[in-house]
């Protein structure tokens, strides 16, 4: 029936290098939470997580086990439970590097390499201190005659290459294509990292392709390095479309990570 | 009647109030207070003959867009929001918002979530309603820490949008963009301008039209409350929960 060859779980895990950019989704894009469990488990050090555009219980888990040297992201926070404790913490005593951006220009440096050209402009975000501490991005006059105002001055974003990305989705169907629906930006994820992986709750022995809307809704199986089935595998976050967030689970997690003590007791539990 | 008005439900009406010209709202990240007032102008403008389009991200239901996260943002761009909700650890007179955190960055002492996409909104919606329900000097202040979007811009940068109200529990400010300052607009009736002088960390003028804020009438809480709340707790079940008990 498949004409693709299923991974475990271990096998994506074992993907990811120390150092690497890892693509993250953001919480209503289908998180990689059981992947995130091994991945702490197995003591992988120097993350650099690239959120696109923001973070939750994942990135939150990962710097608090120490496995992130740096983070750009647009925001980290656990959304109705407050801010991500082990973030604030992190940064406040200098652990881990922060690269501040805003959610446009997270989507623009992919999108840059989607293209494959060096840069990407983009308007607003001139005058703010995230402009002002970014030494990777730069301000020109706009040299176009014919469009935009002549001389205005606009933000150039360097193109950001992912080294993997790995997400979680509803389902692939035989040829290993996956089902994203509306969540587009996991294909922008997709176009501008180097490996893909993806765990599914199922695959369905149908082709999406012979159909308009599911062809519509799908990231093709050429861009996907690797797929594996993980039962509830966004669990406690939601998967758009499939279950909801475990806010209970969620809200003892924001509880427990206030305190290093207690975000250590609650990873014990729950690896 | 004694409609026991609560605090957020009042919040909720005045930015209801601030909706009523609108062709399309949209409400970010954190937001119930704007998702309510979004939803409640929208049901109101259906007795106005009127269609409001709202779009609230963190929804699946009223949300419109299909081309993935960076649609909100190529869509404000594009002019097509007419009104933006944005908030603030700190937002000082100039209508600079700082969402990352205080002290001096990047060694800062308290680490808040961090900018959003406040850093385009802010340049590109026409009509920015600030909202941050804590009306005190450390929120209110003279100086941001940290700009994570400013209030104002040099005239050569590309700016349609930009602040046009502040709204706390306490008060609700106009932004005079000329003057590049607050000016008090509308109070709470608990409140007098001497103590929010006192609470306020910047300087702000008086509006001379300034009046009481009004109480969300019998008509306006039946709404919200049997009709917006539901729809509410969709997308945010704790607020929900918390306010309406559902």
């Amino acid at each position: 029936m498949k004409s693709f060859d299923e991974l475990s779980l271990k096998e994506i895990v074992d993907e990811v290098q120390d150092g690497f950019i890892l693509g993250i989704p953001a919480d209503y894009s289908g998180v990689p939470m059981k992947f995130t469990k091994e991945l702490i488990k197995k003591g992988v050090k120097n993350l650099k997580l690239y959120c696109l555009p923001l973070t939750t219980i994942q990135g939150d888990m990962l710097i608090g086990s120490g496995c992130v040297s740096e983070i750009e992201a647009a925001a980290v926070t656990l959304g109705e439970f407050g801010m991500a404790p082990r973030f604030s913490e992190a940064v406040e005593n200098g652990k881990i590097l922060i690269k501040d951006s805003t959610c446009p220009a997270l989507h623009a440096q992919l999108q840059a390499t989607e293209k494959s050209v060096p840069f990407m402009p983009l308007r607003g975000v001139i005058g703010s201190d995230i402009q002002k501490h970014r030494k990777d991005w730069h301000v020109i006059q706009n040299p176009m005659r014919s469009s935009g105002v002549r001389e205005e001055p606009v933000l150039l974003l360097p193109a950001v290459q992912l080294d993997i990305l790995v997400f979680h989705a509803p389902c692939s169907d035989r040829n290993g294509n996956i089902q994203i629906g509306r969540r587009r930006e996991l294909a922008t994820l997709a176009h501008a990292s180097k490996k893909v992986f993806v765990t599914v709750e199922k695959v369905l022995d149908i082709d999406f392709f012979e159909d308009e809307l599911s062809a519509a809704t799908c990231l093709p199986a050429l861009y996907v390095n690797g797929i594996s089935i993980v039962k509830n595998g966004a669990w406690p976050c939601a998967l758009p479309g499939v279950y909801s967030s475990d806010n209970e689970e969620i809200k003892k997690y924001s509880l427990a990570a206030k305190t290093k003590e207690g975000f250590g007791e609650y990873m014990k539990y729950c690896l | 009647m004694n409609l026991n008005i609560q605090r957020e439900e009042l919040l909720i009406s005045q930015l209801a109030d601030l909706l009523k010209n609108d062709k399309h709202v949209a409400v970010g990240a954190a937001s119930p207070i704007p998702g309510a007032a979004a939803l409640l102008a929208k049901e109101e403008a259906k007795f106005l003959n009127k269609r409001l389009r709202v779009t609230i991200l963190h929804s699946n239901k009223y949300n419109n867009f299909t081309d993935g996260a960076r649609e909100l943002f190529d869509c404000a761009a594009q002019g097509r929001i007419d009104t933006f909700f944005l908030g603030g650890v700190q937002i000082d007179g100039q209508a600079n918002i700082n969402l990352v955190g205080t002290g001096k960055y990047p060694k800062i002492k308290k680490r808040f979530p961090g900018s959003f996409g406040s850093a385009l909104m802010y340049f590109v919606v026409p009509q920015i309603v600030l909202f941050r329900e804590e009306h005190s000097p450390r929120t209110l202040v003279k100086k941001v820490d940290f700009i994570s979007a400013p209030g104002v811009s040099e005239k050569d940068v590309y700016r349609p949008g930009g602040p046009k109200y502040l709204l706390t529990n306490r008060a609700l400010f106009r932004f005079n963009k000329n003057l590049q300052k607050f000016s008090l607009y509308k109070i709470n009736e608990k409140e007098t301008v001497k103590n929010l002088i006192k609470l306020t960390g910047f300087d702000f003028d008086v509006d001379n039209k300034i009046s009481q804020m009004p109480n969300p009438d019998t008509n306006r809480i039946n709404i919200l409350r049997n009709k917006i709340a539901p729809m509410v707790s969709e997308f945010y079940p704790e607020f929900a929960n918390r306010i309406w008990g559902i």
